[in-house]
């Protein structure tokens, strides 16, 4: 199946053209010019906008520097959310480059998790692939697994080694082919409907009666708003890695291909834009 | 004891409530069944099961406990689900306990180290 394993790259090499701005308020000695930046889909913010950082700094005194963060048009955007989640879910209908504000004071901790050091965002990594693997096999396969090759899988993310982090993320995404998939799918739904983070809940790839679940069956069990009903306008764009995949598109073949590093399969709910 | 503690009149209406004998499980239900248990030579709390509100935040409830166990501000607290994993902080219980509950309640680990990976 060499095309699926094509799938895999595109997913991994994902990029979004970015701008960066200076948040009008900073305080600096002299006029801040945007950084122009391609994120990765799949890494975090606070990994990989060192760059970013120094460049805002060489116009700022020290005495202004708090925390770094990010926002979009008013929304503070959570670094633990992987990129391209953040795009398609707050951004998805906007016009590239994406325009994210820098800010370096009144950090809202309301709405971010600090992340003083690149230790915390492993350390988020690390705990989703738990997360997900408890869900997938009872987490069997991570704790079978040695101090170095979970360093394996961050340091593949966090050096952007496609063939060093599959190297080892392969074994998480065994499944015994008698099963015909995972014990369940570690999926995490953004919408804007219901006031929560994300929807998640426990569901099999395949149903009592060994029928394969769709991606559209999932929603109609978690989240039936989403679904177009019969000869209606559609509503809402399902989205995963920036693009609509069909619904009839089999769950396990979504997980083990479109999740995240952090192995959930993230997926936005966006309203269609109304134009 | 703690600079930072609350007044007990504030904690009291914040704390959550100790679960009634006859809860029964209900997935509509508002409140869940959680289990507190420490690791190691964190103290532990008497009472060990609560109700908890399902939109409650893991940082919230964390920052419960140390209260509770009127920990130092410096001092952190770790949580565990299933023994193996810390969620996010801003993680809510309830989808916690809808996805790793087992005989009707959540049963969480509490750690003033690092514990689990």
């Amino acid at each position: 199946m060499a095309d699926d394993k094509d799938v895999l790259r595109d997913v991994w090499f994902g990029r979004i053209p970015t701008c960066f701005t200076l948040n009008q308020d900073e305080v600096t000695e002299r006029e801040a010019e945007p950084y122009y930046l391609l994120l990765p889909r799949v890494s975090y913010l606070t990994l990989v906008t060192d760059k970013v950082k120094k460049h805002f700094l060489k116009v700022m005194k020290a005495d202004d520097v708090e925390e770094m963060w990010f926002e979009y048009e008013g929304t503070p955007l959570k670094w633990h959310y992987p990129i391209g989640v953040l795009f398609d879910f707050h951004a998805s209908n906007t016009v590239l480059p994406w325009s994210i504000t820098v800010h370096f004071k009144n950090f809202p901790d309301r709405d971010l998790l600090h992340c003083p050091s690149s230790s915390v965002v492993e350390a988020h990594f690390m705990s989703c692939i738990k997360e997900a693997d408890a869900l997938k096999h009872k987490g069997q396969v991570i704790n079978d697994m040695q101090k170095k090759d979970h360093k394996q899988l961050w340091m593949g993310l966090q050096n952007d080694k496609f063939d060093q982090f599959w190297a080892m993320n392969r074994k998480l995404m065994e499944c015994s082919t008698e099963e015909g998939g995972f014990r369940y799918i570690p999926f995490r739904i953004y919408q804007t409907m219901i006031e929560r983070p994300f929807i998640q809940k426990l569901f099999r790839p395949v149903s009592p009666e060994g029928t394969v679940h769709s991606l559209g069956d999932l929603l109609k069990e978690v989240y039936p708003a989403a679904l177009p009903s019969d000869g209606k306008q559609k509503h809402f764009q399902v989205v995963i890695h920036g693009i609509e995949p069909l619904l009839e598109t089999p769950l396990q073949w979504l997980s083990e291909h479109l999740s995240h590093p952090d192995n959930f399969l993230h997926i936005c709910i966006t309203p269609v834009p109304s134009d | 004891m703690s600079d930072n503690a609350e007044s007990p009149a504030e904690l009291q209406k914040e704390e959550p409530q100790p679960a009634p004998e006859d809860s029964t499980t209900n997935d509509q239900k508002k409140k869940i069944d959680l289990l507190l248990k420490a690791v190691g030579d964190t103290p532990i709390m008497k009472q060990k099961k609560w109700a908890v509100e399902r939109g409650r935040t893991v940082q919230s409830l964390s920052q419960f406990i140390s209260r509770f166990l009127k920990l130092d501000a410096g001092e952190q607290l770790f949580i565990y689900v299933n023994q193996s994993f810390a969620p996010s902080p801003d993680q809510d219980v309830g989808v916690l306990f809808d996805c790793f509950g087992s005989d009707g309640k959540l049963v969480l680990h509490y750690c003033k180290s690092q514990a689990w990976g």
